[in-house]
């Protein structure tokens, strides 16, 4: 809270450019699609990896900008940081690897 | 009576807590930050369910180019994804302005603040609205399809683009059914609006226009489009139809399978439900400012508090943007 006093308005717009550019650049993939992006990766498409890192970019910059984490005391942004971090990672991989068995067992069972 | 109070604190300070601030972060922030911890989780069980629903049905998941493909002003122009684009911007410049109300408290700059509260509240509502016409879209449709006996989509194209039912389909319903209303029927029943077309009109259609082909719900791994069927096969489809499909509810929708829409319905209007919240906590703390209840305070905390919320609910529209439209 050192800072408390200061205008922080420069950082706010640099933040704001970064936030429009990473979304332009996911939509403009969004649109495109280009086919060695979209039909070849590791897992899913390299488009997909692409779109949840720069998710995970502006997350981190909303999160640490706009909603100050970078101010605040380091223990008190890891209990947020780290707890959601952990619970969410596990349901998304509990969930993930409960999706694809479902569909390996009932897929073949579906006629188109 | 004092001896049971840890902190002494007279009834003015109930909302900060006493003067104690662990890791430096008063009561109001810690709490409201451990809400937004919570809440963060409510969403990421819902996307979780999300995507165990799409690896699930990973073949034939509806694409979302395909869905969203409405922007206000162009009828019939297929633009996919420019308007979700425009709401995740307008979200953005909404956090913004909320980030130097923040920074203007900071300064006790109190007319700074309230103007920038208010172009908040101003980039909140046309967010809202925003999101109310993409639900009329979706609920309307836009192409319609038929549905199955065995609980298939089929959608119908002409020269590789999907084509509405009015476009190949002429004149009225030809059946004569009505829609069943509640003052004609015998007990107090009545129905959904009923479609267009009867599933009979559709498969003479079909069979009249020669260059219409039936698109299937699975997708070709290969191209990642949906498959289309040969004018036989697609004839062999159609005959399994028992329902025509206009737009979207939560037991059936022309996209595909019933339960892309129920998560569309669920996530988007949870998240919509948040900002509508935000937007009226944004409307008290205005208030408050113009009152000047945060000069005579001393400080501008409250702000700061509101809009750690407003932008948890920025952060929540990335993740959906990315998982509903994107990926």
């Amino acid at each position: 809270m050192a800072h408390a006093h200061e205008s922080n308005t420069k950082r706010i717009w640099v933040v704001l450019g970064i936030l429009s550019l990473l979304t332009t650049v996911e939509v403009v993939l969004g649109i495109i699609k280009p086919a060695s992006l979209h039909l070849h990766g590791i897992g899913t498409s390299w488009l997909n990896w692409i779109f949840i890192i720069l998710t995970l970019v502006k997350a981190y910059y909303i999160a640490w900008a706009f909603m100050h984490l970078e101010g605040e005391k380091k223990w008190f942004r890891r209990s947020i940081v780290w707890s959601a971090v952990f619970l969410i990672c596990y349901i998304i991989v509990l969930f993930l690897t409960e999706g694809g068995y479902l569909h390996s067992t009932l897929g073949p069972l579906v006629k188109w | 009576m004092e001896a049971n109070i840890a902190i002494p604190s007279d009834s003015k300070g109930t909302w900060s807590g006493g003067g104690v601030k662990p890791f430096g972060a008063s009561y109001g922030k810690m709490m409201m930050w451990f809400f937004i911890v919570s809440d963060a989780l409510t969403f990421s069980g819902f996307l979780a369910a999300y995507g165990l629903t799409r690896f699930k049905f990973i073949d034939s998941w509806p694409i979302a180019d395909e869905v969203f493909t409405h922007f206000p002003g162009l009828h019939g122009v297929h633009a996919p994804m420019y308007y979700v684009a425009l709401m995740t911007f307008i979200l953005i410049v909404s956090s913004v302005t909320m980030v130097l109300a923040v920074d203007a408290g900071h300064q006790k700059k109190q007319s700074k603040v309230a103007w920038y509260m208010f172009a908040t509240i101003v980039f909140g509502i046309i967010f809202v609205g925003s999101q109310a016409w993409e639900w009329k879209n979706f609920i309307n449709g836009s192409y319609g399809a038929v549905k199955t006996t065995d609980g298939k989509i089929l959608q119908f194209v002409k020269d590789g683009h999907q084509i509405a039912l009015s476009d190949f389909v002429v004149g009225e319903r030809t059946d004569g059914r009505v829609q069943h209303k509640r003052e004609n029927g015998l007990w107090f029943e009545g129905e959904g609006t009923i479609a267009n077309y009867s599933v009979a009109q559709v498969q003479e259609a079909y069979k009249a226009n020669q260059d219409v082909l039936i698109r299937s719900e699975l997708i070709d791994p290969a191209t990642k489009q949906k498959i289309i069927f040969s004018r036989e096969d697609g004839a062999l489809r159609l005959a399994k139809a028992k329902l025509v499909v206009e737009g979207a509810n939560l037991h059936v929708n022309e996209y595909g399978n019933s339960i892309f829409a129920d998560f569309f319905f669920f996530i988007t209007g949870f998240h919509g439900f948040h900002v509508l919240s935000g937007i009226i906590l944004n409307i008290i703390i205005f208030i408050n400012v113009i009152l000047g209840t945060y000069e005579r305070r001393g400080h501008y905390e409250m702000v700061e508090k509101v809009g750690l919320y407003w932008h948890f609910v920025d952060l929540v529209w990335v993740f959906v943007f990315t998982f509903f439209y994107l990926v």
